[in-house]
Formats: C-alpha cells, sequence, structure tokens
C-alpha cells in the first residue's frame, strides 16, 4: 500500500497544494488530474525523491511498512514511466532491460529474464537491436518492462500515454493497468486526459 | 682581484706574452695547491660516481652538438656507469640564474643542475656569487694534456682566473662566413667591411647583442677602431673613459646600420639563425665563432657546398669554453668523470672532426701519445676551414666591463 | 546503502579542493613576484620596499616601445580572431540552416569548418614555426612567386618575420584563435535556439546574416566572453609565439621579461619581477578596456538593432569565404612545410621542393625524441585524467546538489588563462625552489593542471549540464546508485564531449611551453619545449621534426576523440 499523509509543496514560499492525503491499495490505480502546472509531476518528482531542492516538502510517503523521506531515490523501488520513453540511447534493447534487473540475478538466469521479457512484450529476439530503431509503440512496451524488472513495490504513471497515437494509447494503457494489477503494485497516475482517469477505474483526485 | 692577471695579449705573438703565460701557469698551480677543496683521489671519484645522474645544461640549439653530447652520453655510461642527461637550454643564463635562485633559496645540495657549459660572463657571475664547486680539475689525469701555453684562455676566462673551477672543453676564434658563389672579394678589416656593405647594401648583419656574438662582434670592431686597445684589458675606469674609447665604435656604426639588413632596424636573434639567413641567400656574409663550424655546416646540409670563411687581417677574438660544475650538485663526482671525460683524447678527437662537430681541441698534441697524435693529425680540416697557418692572430677578449657597458649602449643606441 | 551517502557527500569536495589547488599556487606566484618588485628579496640583497626598480622600468629604453608593441599585437590580434569567428560562424549557421549541397560556397564553408576545428589542437609553437617559413622573405610563399613569376636570385629585401610592428605575430595568433573562438561560438549556439532566431528574423523579412547579426549575436557574446578575455590575455602575454615571429628590438613585454629573468646579471630578477607586475597592470587594464567598449558598442548599436533596416550582405559573405579559407590555407601549408623541412637535407633557396629528401633527421633523433615524445604523453595523460575526475567531480556536486558553481568561482578556474604566465610562474618558481619541489613531476603536473582544467571545464560544462536530466532520474528509479548511474549513463552518454574535453586538455599540456620551462626545472624536456629550444638554433629540419610530431600528438588525440564513439555507438542511431 502507497500512504501519502499531509504532503504539502511550496515553491519559494508559494504553495502549490498542501495536505494531500493519500491511500493506493495494491493493484489499485488512482488517478491524479489538473491543469499544467498544478504541481502534478512535482509530486511525483517527490515521491521518487528526484524533486529540485528549490522546491520545499513536508509531509510523509510510506510505502507498505516503510517511510521514503529519508532514503535516497534509488532505494526507493518506486517504478516511474514517463510521457517519453527514456530507453538509454547507448545501450541495446536487451542492455536497457538488464540496466534494471537486480545485480543478484546473474548470469545464465540473467539472460533468460530479459529474453523471457522481450517474448512478454512481443520482442523476441531483438536484445541486440538499437532502440532507436523500434517503433514508438515497442519503445514504449520496453519502458514498461523496464520500470518492471526492477521489481518496484509501487508504480507512477507520469501521463505515459499522452505521446502516443489514440490505437496506441489504448492498448498500452491495457497493458500498463494488467501489469499494475498482476503484480499487485499500487499505482499513482498522473494525467489531465480523462479517458485515461476513466480507464484506470479506480480513486480520481484533482489537484 | 682579476687585476693581478691584466696582461697583453691583444697581440698574442711576442716574447713577452710567452713569459706572462708561463708566469700565469705558476700561479695558477700555486693557486690550485692552495684552494683545492677536493683532496679525494681519482679512484675515490670514479667509484663514487659509479651510478649518478649527472644532468647537464647546455645549449641544446645544435643538433651536431646534441649528437656530440648524446654520444658523450652513452661514453661515460660505459666506461663509469654515470647517467647523462642533456638538459637543452635556449640560453646558458636560464642555467646560471636556476642555480642562483637555488642558492638564494638556501637548498645546498641536490640542486638541479650538475654540469653546466659555460664561460665568461657567466662563470664570473658564478664565481663571485660563489656559486660554483671546486677547485677540481687539478686531480683530473686529463687535465694535464691541456695546452696552457699555446691557449692560454684555457686559464683566463674573459679576465676572470679560472683557479680550477671550470675545465676547459674547446676553443673558440671569430671568424666571417660567406657565400663563394655570390662574393668574391672579402673585407680584410673592420673599415673594409663597411666599405663593402656600401657596395652591398643589406647583405651583411651581425646578431642582437643579447647574442654572445652580437657582442663579440662590438668587441671586435671596437679593438680595431679604438685608437688604443690596450685600455680594453682592464676594467672600464670612467664614464668619460668610456666615451672616449668607444665613440669610433659608434661613429662606424651609425655609418654601417643602414646598409644592413633590413637597414639595421632588426637584428638576427643568434649566429645560428643568421647561419639560416646565409643559407636561404638572404645574407652574403654572416658571422662564426668556430673556424670548423662551417665545414661542418656544409657537410650536414645546413649550409652551400660553396660556404667558406675568412679572418681579419689584424687578428680575431679567441677564447676558450668550458664546463663547470654548481656548488650544490648532487652528483659533483660524475660530473667530474664527465668533466675529465670531455678533455680525453678520444672525446676531444671526435668534437674537432668536422662531421661530427669541428669544434678545436684544448688539448696539446704535442702532449698526448705518438698514436693519438697521429690520429689528430689525420682528422679532416673541413672544405671551408681556414689551415692555422691562415686563421690569423689571436685576439683576447676585452674586460667583461667593456662588454656589459658596450651592450648597455648599444641597447640604448639602437635597441629600441 | 551507506557507501553511496559517503559517495555523494563527498561531493562538495571537489569545488573546494579544485579552488585550492588553483588558489594556492596563484596567489603565491602573484606574491612571489609582487615582492621582489618592490624591491625585497633578502636572497640578492633587496631588504627593503621601495619603488625606485618602478621608476627603474619606466626609465628602460626599451619599454615603451614593448608596452606599445604588447598592446597593439594582443588587442588586434584578438579583435580580428573574434571578427573573424563571428562571420565564420554566422555563415556556418547559415549553411546548416539552408542546407542546400548544391551551392559551392557552403560546401567550401563545410571545408573551413571541417579544417579549421581541428586547429585548436595543434600547439602555439607548431603553428608559429611553420608559418615562420612560409612567409620568410627567403620562405615558401616566397620561393613559389619567385619560380611561377619573378624569378628572383636573391629573396626580396621584405620584412616579414619579426617585422618591427608584430604583424606577423598577429597573424600567428589569430590563425591559432580564431579556430578556437569559432568553437566557442560554435558550442554557445546549441544553448540558445539560435536556428529558430534567425528562422523568425527571415519570417520578418530580414536576410539571413543581418538576422544572425542582430538576433543571434547579442545572445551570443556574453556566452563568449570568458574565452574573448582568456585569448585576449594570452596574446598580451603570449611568449613562445613571440619569441618565433615577434620582433626582437625590442620585444614585446612578455619576452623582454623572459629576457631579463635569463640575464647573467641577476639584479635584473627585480626589474623582471617589476616588468611582470606591469604586464599583469596592462593585461587587467586591456580587460576593462575591453568590457567598456563593449558596453560602448552595445550603446551605439541599439538604434542600429531595432532600426528596422533589412536587407541582406553577400560581401560578407564573400569575405568569410575568403578569410576562412586563407587562414585554413595558411595553417595547412605551415604544417606542410615542416613535414618537408624534417623530411630534407637540403631545401636551399629558391627552390620550391627539397633539393634532397632523407630520413636522417628522424632517424638521429630517434631516441631523444622517444623520450621527449613519452614525457611530453605522459604529463599530458596525467594531467588529463586529474582535470577530467576534479571537474567530473564538481560537475556532479553540481546535479545531485542542485548547486550551480557560483559565477565567482567560475572566474576563479579562468583566472590562469587570464593572469599574464609569466607573472604567476616567476612567483611560483621563486617559491618551488624554497619548497624543493623546482622540478619534480609533481609541480610539472600541477602547473600544466593550472591551464588545462579551465579547458576541460569550459568544454565540458555545457554537455554535461545539457543532458537530459531525466536519463539519470529514471535510472535512480530503476534503482541505480549515483557511482553506477555516472559510469553506466551519463559517462557513456557523453563519451564524444568527454573525450574531446580530454583531447583538448591534452592539446592544452602538449603546447605549454613556460609552465614546462619554469616547474619542470629544465629536467623534463617535452616536444614544446625542444621546438622552441631547436627553434632558437635556427636548423629548419629539426624545427620541422619536433614541431610536426608536436602537431601531430594533440591532433591524432583529437581524431581519436571523435573516431572512438563513432565506433563505439557505430549501432546507436540517436547517438551518431
Amino acid at each position: 500500500m502507497l500512504k501519502l499523509e499531509n504532503i504539502s509543496l511550496k515553491i519559494d514560499g508559494n504553495p502549490l497544494f498542501s495536505r494531500l492525503n493519500l491511500e493506493v491499495n495494491a493493484g489499485q490505480v488512482t488517478t491524479v488530474m489538473g491543469p499544467s502546472g498544478c504541481g502534478k509531476s512535482s509530486l511525483l518528482a517527490h515521491l521518487c525523491g528526484t524533486l529540485p531542492s528549490v522546491f520545499q516538502t513536508s509531509g510523509k510517503i510510506i510505502l507498505h511498512d516503510r517511510t521514503l523521506d529519508n532514503l535516497p531515490p534509488h532505494e526507493r523501488k518506486l517504478g516511474i514511466l514517463f510521457q517519453d520513453d527514456l530507453l538509454f540511447p547507448h545501450l541495446s534493447v536487451g542492455e536497457n532491460l538488464a540496466f534494471a534487473l537486480p545485480a543478484k540475478i546473474r548470469h545464465q538466469e540473467r539472460r533468460d529474464k530479459i529474453e523471457q521479457a522481450l517474448e512478454e512484450i512481443e520482442l523476441s529476439g531483438m536484445y541486440e537491436r538499437d532502440p532507436a530503431s523500434l517503433s514508438g509503440g515497442q519503445r514504449a512496451r520496453v519502458a514498461l518492462m523496464r520500470t518492471l524488472l526492477a521489481q518496484p513495490e509501487a508504480l507512477l504513471l507520469d501521463e505515459p500515454f499522452s505521446k502516443l497515437d489514440q490505437e496506441l494509447r489504448g492498448r498500452f494503457r491495457k497493458q500498463v493497468f494488467a501489469h499494475a494489477v498482476k503484480n499487485r503494485l499500487p499505482t499513482l497516475l498522473v494525467t489531465h486526459d480523462p479517458a485515461d482517469a476513466k480507464a484506470a477505474g479506480g480513486d480520481i483526485l484533482s489537484l | 682581484m682579476n687585476n693581478i692577471f691584466n696582461f697583453n695579449s691583444a697581440t698574442e705573438s711576442g716574447a713577452m706574452s710567452k713569459t706572462l703565460n708561463f708566469f700565469i701557469i705558476t700561479i695558477f698551480f700555486l693557486l690550485l695547491g692552495s684552494f683545492s677543496v677536493y683532496g679525494n683521489s681519482w679512484e675515490d671519484i670514479s667509484k663514487k660516481a659509479k651510478g649518478q645522474t649527472v644532468y647537464w645544461n647546455a645549449w641544446g640549439g645544435s643538433e651536431e652538438i646534441n649528437a656530440y653530447i648524446s654520444w658523450v652520453g652513452s661514453r661515460v655510461k660505459e666506461d663509469h656507469g654515470v647517467t647523462l642527461k642533456h638538459v637543452k637550454l635556449a640560453s646558458t643564463a636560464d642555467a646560471v640564474s636556476r642555480v642562483l635562485a637555488e642558492k638564494a633559496a638556501g637548498r645546498s645540495s641536490n640542486g638541479s643542475v650538475d654540469l653546466i657549459w659555460i664561460n665568461g660572463e657567466n662563470f664570473a657571475k658564478m664565481k663571485e656569487n660563489g656559486l660554483l664547486f671546486g677547485p677540481f680539475t687539478e686531480n683530473l689525469p686529463n687535465f694535464k694534456l691541456v695546452d696552457f701555453s699555446g691557449k692560454p684562455t684555457t686559464l683566463i676566462d674573459f679576465h676572470m682566473p679560472v683557479e680550477g673551477y671550470e675545465a676547459p672543453w674547446g676553443m673558440a676564434k671569430f671568424n666571417f662566413v660567406f657565400d663563394s658563389a655570390r662574393v668574391s672579394e672579402t673585407p680584410k678589416s673592420i673599415p673594409e667591411l663597411l666599405q663593402w656593405s656600401k657596395r652591398h647594401p643589406g647583405r651583411f648583419t651581425y646578431p642582437h647583442v643579447t647574442d654572445f656574438l652580437g657582442s663579440t662582434f662590438l668587441m671586435q670592431a671596437l679593438i680595431e677602431l679604438t685608437e688604443n686597445p690596450e685600455v680594453l684589458n682592464s676594467s672600464v675606469k670612467s664614464k668619460a673613459a668610456f666615451s672616449k674609447v668607444t665613440a669610433p665604435l659608434w661613429n662606424y656604426l651609425n655609418q654601417l646600420h643602414p646598409l644592413l639588413w633590413r637597414s639595421g632596424k632588426s637584428f638576427p636573434a643568434s649566429i645560428s639563425v643568421q647561419q639560416q639567413m646565409l643559407n636561404d641567400s638572404e645574407l652574403d656574409i654572416a658571422l662564426s665563432f668556430n673556424p670548423s663550424d662551417t665545414s661542418a655546416a656544409i657537410a650536414n646540409g645546413s649550409l652551400p657546398e660553396s660556404a667558406r670563411t675568412f679572418v681579419l687581417k689584424k687578428g680575431t677574438i679567441g677564447n676558450t669554453h668550458f664546463v663547470a660544475i654548481p656548488f650544490n650538485s648532487g652528483s659533483s663526482e660524475g660530473a667530474i668523470v664527465v668533466a675529465n671525460f670531455l678533455m680525453s683524447p678520444e672525446a676531444q678527437m671526435q668534437k674537432q672532426n668536422p662531421d661530427i662537430w669541428g669544434d678545436s681541441t684544448v688539448l696539446s698534441i704535442a702532449k698526448l701519445s705518438a698514436q693519438d697524435q697521429q690520429k689528430f693529425k689525420a682528422l679532416p680540416l673541413g672544405v671551408a676551414t681556414l689551415p692555422p697557418e691562415k686563421l690569423g692572430p689571436t685576439q683576447s677578449n676585452p674586460h667583461p666591463d667593456w662588454k656589459n657597458q658596450l651592450d648597455a649602449e648599444w641597447q640604448r643606441r639602437y635597441g629600441q | 546503502m551507506a557507501t553511496t551517502i559517503r559517495t555523494v557527500s563527498l561531493l562538495p569536495a571537489f569545488p573546494i579542493l579544485t579552488q585550492l589547488l588553483f588558489l594556492l599556487p596563484i596567489a603565491a606566484g602573484l606574491f612571489g613576484v609582487l615582492l621582489p618588485a618592490l624591491g625585497y628579496l633578502p636572497d640578492l640583497g633587496g631588504n627593503q620596499f621601495h619603488f625606485e626598480i618602478f621608476s627603474q622600468l619606466l626609465e628602460h629604453p626599451a619599454l615603451p616601445h614593448a608596452v606599445w608593441l604588447t598592446l597593439f599585437s594582443g588587442i588586434i590580434a584578438t579583435i580580428l580572431s573574434l571578427s573573424l569567428a563571428v562571420l565564420l560562424a554566422a555563415m556556418l549557421s547559415r549553411e546548416s540552416l539552408t542546407g542546400n549541397k548544391k551551392n559551392k560556397k557552403t560546401s567550401l564553408f563545410a571545408i573551413i569548418r571541417r579544417g579549421l576545428i581541428p586547429l585548436i589542437a595543434v600547439p602555439h609553437a607548431a603553428m608559429a614555426l611553420g608559418l615562420a617559413f612560409l612567409v620568410a622573405p627567403s620562405g615558401w610563399i616566397v620561393r613559389w612567386l619567385s619560380f611561377l613569376f619573378m624569378g628572383w636570385e636573391t629573396p626580396p629585401e621584405w620584412v616579414t618575420v619579426q617585422d618591427p610592428f608584430g604583424l606577423s605575430l598577429i597573424f600567428g595568433l589569430v590563425l591559432k584563435e580564431t579556430p578556437y573562438l569559432l568553437l566557442m561560438i560554435l558550442a554557445a549556439l546549441q544553448q540558445i535556439r539560435a536556428q529558430e532566431y534567425i528562422r523568425i528574423g527571415q519570417s520578418l523579412g530580414y536576410g539571413n546574416s543581418l538576422s544572425w547579426l542582430k538576433l543571434v549575436l547579442p545572445q551570443v557574446y556574453p556566452l563568449i566572453r570568458l574565452p574573448v578575455f582568456a585569448v585576449l590575455a594570452f596574446s598580451l602575454s603570449v611568449v613562445d609565439v613571440a619569441l618565433i615571429l615577434g620582433p626582437t628590438t625590442p620585444p614585446t613585454l612578455s619576452v623582454l621579461i623572459l629576457r631579463w629573468i635569463d640575464d647573467p646579471d641577476l639584479s635584473f630578477r627585480f626589474l623582471a619581477s617589476a616588468g611582470a607586475v606591469l604586464l599583469l597592470l596592462l593585461t587587467l587594464g586591456s580587460l576593462i578596456f575591453w568590457r567598456f567598449s563593449e558596453w560602448l558598442i552595445f550603446q551605439k548599436c541599439r538604434n542600429w538593432l531595432s532600426n528596422g533596416k533589412r536587407g541582406n550582405v553577400n560581401e560578407v559573405h564573400n569575405l568569410a569565404a575568403l578569410s576562412g579559407s586563407l587562414l585554413l590555407g595558411t595553417a595547412f601549408l605551415s604544417l606542410l612545410g615542416l613535414a618537408f623541412w624534417s623530411l630534407s637535407l637540403r631545401w636551399p633557396y629558391p627552390l620550391v621542393l627539397p633539393q634532397r629528401w632523407t630520413s636522417r633527421n628522424w632517424e638521429r633523433h630517434w631516441s631523444s625524441l622517444q623520450e621527449t615524445a613519452f614525457t611530453t604523453l605522459e604529463v599530458g595523460v596525467i594531467t588529463g585524467i586529474i582535470a577530467l575526475f576534479l571537474v567530473v567531480g564538481c560537475l556532479e556536486n553540481e546535479q545531485w546538489r542542485s548547486v550551480r558553481f557560483s559565477l565567482r568561482s567560475q572566474w576563479m578556474l579562468y583566472l590562469p588563462l587570464l593572469i599574464p604566465q609569466a607573472t604567476f610562474l616567476l612567483g611560483i618558481q621563486i617559491l618551488a625552489v624554497r619548497m624543493e619541489m623546482d622540478g619534480t613531476f609533481l609541480l610539472l603536473v600541477w602547473s600544466h593542471l593550472l591551464f588545462v582544467l579551465p579547458y576541460i571545464f569550459l568544454t565540458l560544462a555545457d554537455p554535461w549540464r545539457n543532458l537530459d536530466a531525466r536519463f539519470p532520474k529514471i535510472g535512480q528509479c530503476l534503482g541505480a546508485s549515483p557511482l553506477r548511474i555516472l559510469f553506466h549513463i551519463k559517462l557513456p552518454l557523453l563519451l564524444k564531449p568527454l573525450l574531446v574535453a580530454a583531447a583538448i586538455g591534452f592539446a592544452v599540456s602538449v603546447a605549454q611551453y613556460l609552465p614546462t620551462l619554469f616547474a619542470g626545472g629544465g629536467r623534463f624536456a617535452t616536444l614544446t619545449t625542444e621546438a622552441v629550444s631547436y627553434a632558437a638554433g635556427a636548423d629548419r629540419r629539426v624545427i620541422g621534426v619536433y614541431g610536426f610530431l608536436q602537431a601531430l600528438f594533440p591532433w591524432i588525440a583529437l581524431l581519436l576523440a571523435l573516431a572512438i564513439p563513432r565506433w563505439r555507438f557505430r549501432n546507436r542511431a540517436a547517438l551518431l
């Protein structure tokens, strides 16, 4: 369960929002909506711990029974998907996935896991491929799989569907939510598209 | 104290100077005995030298000389286990000021300079400032082979008694270089040089006085032009005396300069630059301080086959160059071993060979073994080198005082 | 977890360490030169402070002319380099805008660009040595003229190299500084979306070049002010180029100072110190003068910017093409001349090609070349690695702690480039001798670092800051530690700028003459010190060997820096 207690965000003393309380249960998708500039992406950055220091924050972030506030970003176990796929351009498709996979999985098992993941996103045999040579939909799926392979305990979605075309968007949305449910991940979706919120099916919070 | 050693060597020949030479040698050995701080035997020295690294600071502008120095390096490594490193200087003064800076900073051991190619003003400076190690030459086996009587400048360096603080290495003598393909008749005196320049404007120049040969040219002209050259052997007595003695020189230069390369508005930085200009046909006459230099330059392609040398009827300035050891060298034994090797018949012969360097020996051929004498005689003279009988009399450098004041006055008059 | 916290919390040490490494020697150097200038140097008998040395300096007969020469050559060289660089940058951005491959001039600019940029890697001394032969009265140009048209038996009595006005010195400086400023402008252009402004200008009816001048240049200039200042300071205080190309009677102030330092009469050291202080004042004065002129020009041009006059100037285009080709051609021929000399046995006037070719020059110098080349490589590589380590540390500190390197500390980083080398290196030498550090490898690397690090910082900072911040962020969210992000994401993504920065740092190290001479205590011979000392000997064949190799080394480094990322990422379309 992902729990936000009394979260406030200020920039240069001006509050973006204050005393936000939220609980997301495992496998559930909660949507945060609002116009651009309301601070919804900053909220996700705050959860990840990557918010620039010009922001002042207060409140508490609890994931399962861990308090995240004082943890460095890479120890928070929060997976995030952005609008852009952000595949590392210097790594191959398979290496992008391997980057996310925990180091304790080694040797053949590592390779097997990645092949298996590639198969799951219908890209089998594409380990060595240059990410730049993939289609937009393929890249989105690799980004999703990369996030999941890091074995996150919650999923944050920062408008990940907004750049995809209409047809692709529906399909990819379904895949993402299916994975969230299957892995029992509490999921927080940030969007300004009501269709996304509707498809998510969970609580909707407006900022 | 160097006034004691004033002697007239403007004309070296004559009974007078022979007596003087003898006198000097006697005094010299007496001095050596009393001043020697180095009591160790040659065996001790060469034992200690083994394994030492000697940083030899020497002008690095000539590839022939650099090649010769690296040959010396391989030989002392072979014979004595001394590693020789040539620190190539753009100017000897670099090393002098470095040693001084070290002394100023209180570093009395392990200095960065172990051996230094030096003479004249730089030597005087170092000796006066107590920057030199020694006397060290007395015990050196090869020192005894040096031609003290025939080459008195091996004992008196620019009027400064050497007193064992530097080891003679080579002989130099002022001479002119010309391209015989373009020049048919050469001037035989300083006034004739002016006449020649009138007929060939822009085809002659001399180096800037910051180069030692630039000031040597001034002194050469002064010796010939001034009424009483004997006064040049002692220090400058007064400003008025300086003006009076040098007036003919400035008068001469005022006439000469408009006829020089670039109308005397700028001067080449060194004789090497001048040699290049002669090679490029930018000049017809250049200067040199080594009578066999030109042959060596022809051999390695730096000058045309038609390059030749000439000297002045009344003689030209000659001197000796040396190696000295700074007071704070950490490898003085190694440096001594190198200095001794430099005076060996083998090294001197190699050096005198115009195909290698062509620098005249400081040794007395008569003191060598029959075999070495034979080898020296067999050395080629070089196509452009004048035989000894045609080299003319050797004049000694005026007192360094004159050099300094001439340089300064030249800078004031023409340096801007 | 503890280790990651530690890595990040260690980061603030980087800027502090870097600043210390810089402040210490500079402060010491300035101090060490100011005291003797005021008469205090007990080792030489100076125990009292007084201003007599300065009056002695001001009365020195060579001084007024030397000062005039220094200011004239330094300022004119900077104005010319900047103008040419701006002109060329304007033409280059026009070319990339139109993308018109058929236009002949366009492809000419492509050649100029590809040719000029690598020139930044060629050491000043090598370029100056090559140029000296090219333009000498008996040089290559005259030989060709003589061969083709004039038939001169002896060289014309032209005053080219070492001319009294320092024109050849200015030319030599422009040859080197224009490519550098051009590169700086091109890098700055990427920060300000220049193409979009030009498009807007064009849509408003302004011609291409005019849009560039009115819209882009005012934005670019503040970004390249520091490099321009560095060029100005360098041109005012340069030693090696002035030794080779500059006038001799009298020389520029920096060379005069060097002569005084070298004078066997040690009391000249006081004069040299006072001269070094004067050089510093002249440099600072020139920088202030320059800044004031900038402001004045901007005020005068305000009206011009918005007066609505449109149109385009084609002459500018031709002028750029001409000057760009001239620069490139001169540089190319200078280096080619060096290469030819290194392979010639005899090459007398008026032959346009060597009379006899030989490999002797290379063979004779082979063993000493190996040693010298190795020292050069060793110093360059070690200095480069240390500088990269510090620069990356500072930049990481900036990013992880969200602090921007303050403007003040950034200026401090460039201090060694703005203060005349002769000024503080003389002071450092005096101090180093006291501490028995002179002639040590450590001091040599340290002194090179002072000049290498600013250039590496200058080259690397912008690409580093402009890297899409979401890459490291997503790496964090995938559980990667800061160190892992650095090594697996940032460094590979920034491989090209990283290697280019390293290559430039290496080139800067290779080119250092005075620092090597002063800090190395003469014990470390690099290709540059050898080339300059052989320049005194004037044997062009040997100069050719050392000069050519000196130019070749950094050039190969730059080539590798460009080739390695290409090869490494040959299968990564987004990075090509």
